[in-house]
Order: structure tokens, then sequence, then C-alpha cells
């Protein structure tokens, strides 16, 4: 494999690289090997400096009110109090025990003086009270939900967090309620049903509110669900509108002002058209991942899943509007423009995950560019005006597809590759979970990297494996996810999305399944699933200090200032999610293909952790 | 404990339905099964597997109680390994999340189609599937599905195909019966569906269907439409399987009474013929 070879090669020239001129130093090390063979087609780089945060971002407020910080979804504080000189001794603040035992995922937020935590299911939502000792809950909401939402949750029943706005904390339940509390009170201002759960429908992901309408997508493709996001009205929890992810343009919001990039991606219905008939009314294209927001543009951002649960022969054609990232009006709804990460995805590589707003140097100009580390492997760098693929460059070994034809922005399939059940294929990388899942990425306007936990997952598929409801038997191939090359599971890599490449990377044991936060103080911050919580050099990677939490860690780092006004980072740990499901959910490590054959790639995972669900909170002394 | 609304079937509800006590032990026979999946299994124990679990339990010389939950992911791991039961009927006897006793029965997918239709299909390799509408269950992600969408995919018959997600609408009675009823409404002119579903429901309809078994019945290299079925228990409770391998052994006829009572096309009995109309 030639990805650690580029690895080999960076660390060399960065120990002459004593100043670090981050442009002279793109230069001077750029691989001449070239990237591995996935990324042969892609044409050089012309970024001509290094990305930075859009100028619209607001002066940091030191609080937490959203799970990606800031609309761009940057991940990053300002705050730097706590540097890579002093973080060493960052020491233990506070816990809080959740009591409960599921995958937790969500971001704390901070607001004014209070902490809110929102739990795996059941979802609960507790206040703590920053400014006593020992923080305190300071109220708990408990929603009504139904517990039969367990059974349509794909992978764990986790929840993503919460988001603040104008005095209310929303959030959103496995069983498909969108809820408003008092952030003050505890006290529920509207509760919202967007989904149903006896059609398969579930809720994991962060909402997001963004000019006075909580946007809110569904989850659920494999059970035939159509995807979709509902913008509704903050004040009253009115539904305002919903932009499905199939079918005929009106149910997809595509109207006169819709213009995107590629020619591939216009014309009328293609949500019905790019499938045989009928078939996107159960097509998958769900909305479990992030949202991001460029006010200037006033455009929102976010991608859609995979679809399903048909085989991919018996959908031929693009399968629109899955694994698609969508450019949206926040008023309206109405598309702007998409672009489609996977036409036709055959590896379940879901398009749903984070998108960084970043503007980039780019052949003398600056560009508004979105960046996206996609489940199939590569960085995407676009256009966040139109649409177009300025780049998409491979950050974990790749064999599914041959690099992204910037031409038609398509990537480039190796039918060798290609699953079919009954038939055997080997080392298709990256494997379902992805070079990423859902782990969502934080970038440093100092360093101008984006700093991404990742997976190093390849998989075979081989044979036919029985499975069934009921009584009812099915068939499916028999998956089975293990480490890529380097026989790592996992990787926290420092990105330069101008140069697109890898700066450094710290290997991990297993997928580093959590969130990423960086900071002024040229701090980075991440968790493991064996549950140490880890603070690294944002320049170099290099590990600073690190804590051994109670159980693994799937959570979102944050930092906040407190009233005494004293910087904290707080992250929950409470191992689960689909890469952890192995602890929370008990599953059978005999049984390699569990949790849809990740369990096979995570059997030493039981010997590392255990399941608990605890909010750790850490100041400097 | 409370009583289950049909509101809350979905929903996981540890109901005790104790059969009157018979012979001796005191034990019970704990059974996790979906609240509303005839001709499985329901709530009010109309289905066929609540009667051989009865059977079983009076074997035995225990009482039956039952854990509801309803069949999607995570079945296994909320019912079985989380303690709450220690048999599951109707599993595959190629499933690797339980260990299954010896199979009790062995059915096939079926083809449904309306028996005044002019419609004769009997394989899968017959011209008239490739535009005649017709009907299959969908399971899951992409690779994992139900034998016949593999088999209809693999031979490009793709445009005339409707699909019905097994889990269907959960609000609904006995949600994966919806294709066959789609077959008697003319909504789709063939269906491909488990057998014991199709032999239930079939002769329920108000229109005449005939359940004709696919053939071939193993789709090369390797996709099985015949199953062998079996009790599932928890992988180690060898006392367990062996008492109920013990059990499907002695009460073989009485097993299979239960099974004719309910249509359950089997192939490994003149009952496979069920509906063939030859």
């Amino acid at each position: 494999m030639r990805h650690p070879s580029r690895f080999v090669r960076f660390r060399i020239c960065r120990r002459f690289a004593v100043v670090a001129v981050l442009l002279l130093f793109a230069a001077a090390c750029r691989p001449k090997a070239g990237p591995p063979a996935a990324a042969a087609s892609s044409p050089p780089i012309h970024a001509t400096g290094r990305a930075n945060a859009p100028t619209w971002l607001p002066p940091d407020d030191g609080l937490w009110t959203r799970a990606a910080k800031d609309f761009a979804s940057t991940r990053y504080s300002a705050l730097d109090q706590i540097t890579a000189a002093n973080v060493k001794t960052l020491a233990l603040a506070f816990t809080f025990s959740t009591g409960f035992t599921k995958g937790h995922e969500a971001a704390p937020l901070v607001v004014g003086n209070t902490m809110y935590v929102v739990t795996p299911y059941p979802d609960y939502l507790y206040a703590l009270d920053l400014t006593k000792p020992g923080a305190p809950p300071k109220w708990t909401y408990k929603p009504p939900i139904s517990p039969a939402s367990q059974g349509v949750a794909c992978c764990d029943v986790i929840n993503r967090g919460a988001v603040y706005d104008s005095g209310k904390v929303f959030f959103n339940t496995l069983d498909n309620q969108t809820i408003a509390v008092d952030a003050d009170t505890g006290k529920e201002a509207w509760r919202t049903k967007v989904g149903e759960i006896n059609h398969g429908e579930s809720i994991t992901m962060a909402p997001l509110v963004v000019r006075g309408k909580v946007l809110v997508g569904n989850s659920g493709g494999e059970f035939g669900v159509r995807g979709k996001l509902v913008a509704l009205d903050a004040n009253n929890g009115h539904i305002r509108w919903t932009a499905y992810s199939t079918g005929p343009d009106r149910d997809v919001l595509i109207g006169s002002g819709f213009h995107p990039f590629y020619p591939t991606e216009r014309g009328t219905d293609l949500g019905v058209s790019s499938w045989p008939v009928d078939m996107w009314k159960i097509g998958g294209g769900t909305v479990w991942g992030w949202i991001s927001y460029d006010p200037e543009l006033n455009l929102v951002y976010y991608g859609t899943s995979n679809p399903g649960p048909w085989n991919p022969d018996q959908r031929p054609g693009d399968n629109k509007w899955t694994a698609t990232l969508f450019a949206r009006d926040p008023d309206t709804g109405a598309a702007a423009w998409a672009y489609q990460w996977n036409p036709h995805d055959l590896y379940d590589y879901d398009g749903v995950n984070e998108n960084v707003l970043l503007d980039i140097p780019w052949k003398g100009s600056t560009r508004k560019t979105l960046v996206h580390p996609d489940r199939n492997g590569y960085v995407y760098v676009l256009d966040r005006t139109s649409g177009e693929v300025l780049s998409a460059e491979p950050f974990v070994p790749i064999t599914t597809t041959a690099g992204v034809d910037l031409k038609s922005g398509r990537p480039i399939e190796v039918p060798e590759k290609k699953p079919q059940v009954g038939k055997v294929v080997r080392d298709i990388c990256p494997a379902a979970a992805g070079g990423k899942d859902w782990q969502p990425s934080a970038f440093s306007p100092k360093t101008g990297l984006l700093y991404i936990p990742h997976n190093n997952l390849c998989q075979d598929e081989e044979g036919v494996e029985a499975n069934y409801i009921e009584g009812t038997p099915f068939v499916g191939a028999n998956v089975k996810m293990y480490a890529g090359p380097g026989g790592h599971r996992g990787e926290f890599a420092a990105w330069d999305p101008a140069a697109g490449r890898k700066a450094w990377a710290v290997k991990e044991r297993f997928p580093a399944w959590s969130g990423a936060l960086a900071t002024a103080g040229d701090v980075v911050f991440y968790g493991t699933m064996e549950g140490w919580f880890k603070a690294v050099d944002a320049r170099t990677g290099a590990l600073l200090w690190q804590f051994k939490t109670g159980s693994g860690i799937i959570g979102q780092p944050v930092t906040y200032r407190g009233p005494g006004g004293k910087q904290y980072v707080a992250i929950l740990s409470g191992v689960g999610g689909w890469a952890g499901a192995i602890v929370s959910g008990d599953l059978d490590a005999r049984d390699g293909t569990a949790a849809l054959g990740f369990v096979n790639a995570m059997k030493d995972l039981p010997g590392a952790t255990t399941k608990g669900g605890e909010l750790y909170v850490f100041s400097l002394p | 404990m409370f009583s289950l609304s049909p509101r809350l079937r979905v929903g996981l509800a540890a109901v005790s339905l104790a059969a009157p006590l018979l012979a001796g032990t005191g034990k019970e026979l704990r059974v996790c099964a979906d609240p509303n999946n005839l001709p499985f299994s329901n709530e009010r124990l109309e289905g066929f597997e609540n009667k051989i679990a009865a059977l079983l339990a009076r074997d035995l010389g225990e009482r039956v109680s039952y854990t509801w939950w309803a069949q999607r992911r995570g079945f296994f791991r909320n019912t079985v390994k989380a303690g709450l039961c220690d048999v599951v009927l109707g599993v595959p006897t190629g499933l690797e999340m339980v260990a299954p006793t010896r199979p009790y029965y062995r059915s096939t997918y079926v083809f449904v189609y309306r028996a005044d239709r002019g419609i004769d299909v009997r394989s899968f390799d017959d011209p008239a599937l490739k535009s005649l509408k017709v009907g299959v269950q969908l399971a899951g992600d992409d690779y994992a599905n139900t034998p016949p969408a593999h088999a209809l995919s693999r031979r490009g018959i793709v445009a005339n195909v409707v699909g019905f997600t097994l889990y269907g609408d959960y609000a609904l009675a006995n949600p994966p019966a919806r294709i066959v009823e789609a077959v008697a409404r003319g909504d789709i002119d063939v269906a491909v569906v488990w057998g014991p579903l199709a032999g239930y429901f079939a002769p329920r309809q108000r229109a005449p269907l005939r359940v004709v078994p696919v053939s071939p019945s193993i789709d090369l290299p390797f996709l099985p439409f015949v199953f062998d079925i079996a009790v599932g228990v928890r992988r180690g409770d060898d006392e367990l399987k062996n008492a109920i391998d013990n059990f499907l052994e002695r009460r073989r006829p009485e097993i299979d009474a239960i099974l004719d009572a309910y249509h359950v096309p089997r192939v490994d009995s003149a009952a496979a013929a069920y509906g063939d109309g030859r």
C-alpha cells in the first residue's frame, strides 16, 4: 500500500520544516510517487494558500449552542487558556452519570450557566447548573417515548445532540418527535411528531435552527423509509415545509431556482426517472447526519443516505437523490442545487457526513467551499455557491473506485469490486462503515487543517448468510469487516483541504468513532473506543495529554468558558453506536456478521472497555 | 405490567400469559415472539408457533410465558440475549445469532397468483415474469433481502417489480400479509413469498389464489428458496436444546397436524403441493 509511504515522506519533510510555512511545506512535501491508484485521475490541486473559516462567523462567545459549534460546522473554539504547553496539567473538574448504557454520541451544550446533555434512548434532557460546585442537575426533561422505537433504530439507540436557540432547547427522540423545551425551566414548549415508527422511521440526528426554523431529518433507509428534511417553526412546532429526498420535483422541492453544476443532475423529476417504476417510494435517502448553513448565501447544506432496501441490481439508474448533497433555501426549502456523491450506491456509502464551510484560495481567487470527507473515502472540496467539485482526494485506501472524475463529478467505478449475492468479493475498501462514518471533523483556522476522526476498515463479502424476521427467512451476503492496510482500524488525521493531502495522522487500534474539537490553544481533542480522551498538538499530532474514561468514547468533545471565566472541555463517555454495538448491545463475538458485519472487526472491543454513560468535564487546575 | 393496546403492540412488553400449570416442575418456558405476525404468532396466541410453543411447554411440564417484541433489527439482542426468554420459534437453521435445534419443518418460497387470470408461473425462468407485475418483499439494506428479490434482479427482472417491505406498516394487523392481499385485489399479478405466509393468507382472500412452490429450489451457485426451520435457543443452552430436539422427534405427528391446519406448504411432505391444483 502506498498510503503509509505518504506519511513517512511527510514526516521526514516535517523534520526540516522548522518554520512551518504551510504553502512551502505543501510544495516540498507533495508525494512524488502520487497518491494511491484511487486518486490517479485527479488533476493537481490548485490551492494557493491555506483554508480559512468563513468571514461571516461571529466572534466566539465561549458557549457551545449547537453540536457543530457554528453554522460553518468548524467545531473550533477561540478559547485559548488550554494550550499545547499547559494541557498536560488538565484535570477532572466534575462528572455526571447519565444513568444509561447505550452509545453516547451527543455533544453537550453550554448556554449561559447551564449545560444540557441529551442521552441515548429514552432521550432524557438534563440541565446541569454550572454555577454550583460539581454542576448538579437543575432539572431533567423526560419525554414520553415509545419503547417500540428501539426496534427501528438501525445500529444503536443513540442521539447526536440538541440545539439551543432563543430561549429554547430543541432535540429529537428516537420515536420521531421534535421537542422544544424552555431552557430555563425545563418545561415543554411544544412537541411535534415528524415520522412514524410503524413505517420504520426513527430520528437520531441533532437538529439545527436556522432563521426560526428547526431542521430535522429522518433515519431508517434500510426499512424502506423515504428520506426527508422537515422544517418546523421554532415558535410553535408547526411543520413549515418538507423536502423529500426521492420522488417528483414537487416533493423534493426542486423548482425554477434549481441550478445544479453537473448535467447529470439536471432534468425533470430525476427522483422518479432515475429509478425503475415506483421504487423511489421506498428508496431511502434519509437525512440522519449533519446540516451546515451559510447566512450570506442563505443556503443550508446536508447529505442524504444510501438507497435502500432494494438490491443495487434491482434499482438500475442513479437513484436520485440518495447519497446526495443538497443546498436549500431554509425559508422555503427550495433546492438551489444538488450533487450526488455516490450515484447508484453499491456499498452503503451514505452521503450524510459533515459539510464544513471554509474559504479556500484557489487559482488566485478565494472560493467559498464546502469540505466533506465522505464514506466513500474521498475528502471533497466543493464550491458551495455552485456545487462544482474542486477536488476529491482519498484519505483512506480505496479499492471500490478509481478516483472522482472532476469533469462529470462522478466516482470512477471498479467493476470487479461490485458485490453480488453468492459471489465472493474481497478487499472492499472502504467497508460499509466508510472511510469515515458520522463522526464529525473539526477545523482550525490557525493551522488551516481539518481534523478527521476516521476508520481504516475493509470488508469481504462471501457466501450467503441466513436471516429472518419471525418465520420469514431472507438472505444476504456474509459481510465481514476487518482492519484495512496497516492493521489499525482507526485514525485521527489532520487534513489540509487546500493542498488535498494529509498533514499527519495518529493510528488508533479501533475506529476513531468520536467527534473532534479544535481550539485556539493549538490543542485538538478526540476520544477512542477504549475510553481514552486525548489532547494532541494541532500542528504535529503529538500526544500531549490523555485521560482514561469509564467507557469507550463515541461522543463529541466541546469546550466552553465557565461562569468563573475558566476554560472547560467536556466529553460524554459511553461506548456503542454501530461500531460499538458489540459492547453496548452485548452482541456475540462469535457471530462476525452481526451489526452488518461490523462485529467481525470489533471482536476485541469487549476486552478493552465496558458500557456506561458518563459526562467528564476537565479544566486546568 | 400493562395490557397491550394495538398502539403499543409494536413495543416491548413482557407480559406473562401463563398457561395452566401442568405436571410438575413449575418452571416457565419463556418464549419471545412477535405480537402481530400471523400465521406465525400474535398476542392472542393464534399463530402456529403459539400452538407449537404450547405443545412444547406441556411436553416439558412447564408453562409458557411470552415476551412480545416486534421482529425488527435487534430482536435477538433485545430478547434472547437480554435474558428475557429462552426460546424463539421459527428460525432458519442457518441463523448464526442463536443455536438452532433440529428442524421441525422445511418450507419453500412460493408463487401466489389468482387462479382466474390464466397465469401458470412455476419457475423464476418463466419468461412471463418479465411482463407480469411481480411483488417481492424487501428486508433490509442492499444485499440482505428475500431470496426472490435476489433471484429476480439477477435475471434482470426489474422494471415490473413492486416492492413490499417485510416490516410493512406495523400499525396494521400482520404487516407481511399485504403482499398476498395485493394479489387478490389485482394490484400485482404474482407475489413471491415465504410459504407459510401464503399458505395461511391465500385461502382467506375473496379471490381464488394458487400457491405454487418456486423452482428451482436453489438458484446456483447458492441462493436457496427452501429453508429448514427450527427452534432457536441461546448458544450454550445445550440442556434445553436437547430437550427440544427430543420433543420435536417424539411429537412430530402433532406438530405436523398443527402445520397442516395452517396450510404451511412443506417440501418434506405432500403438503408441499397445497393449492397447486394438480
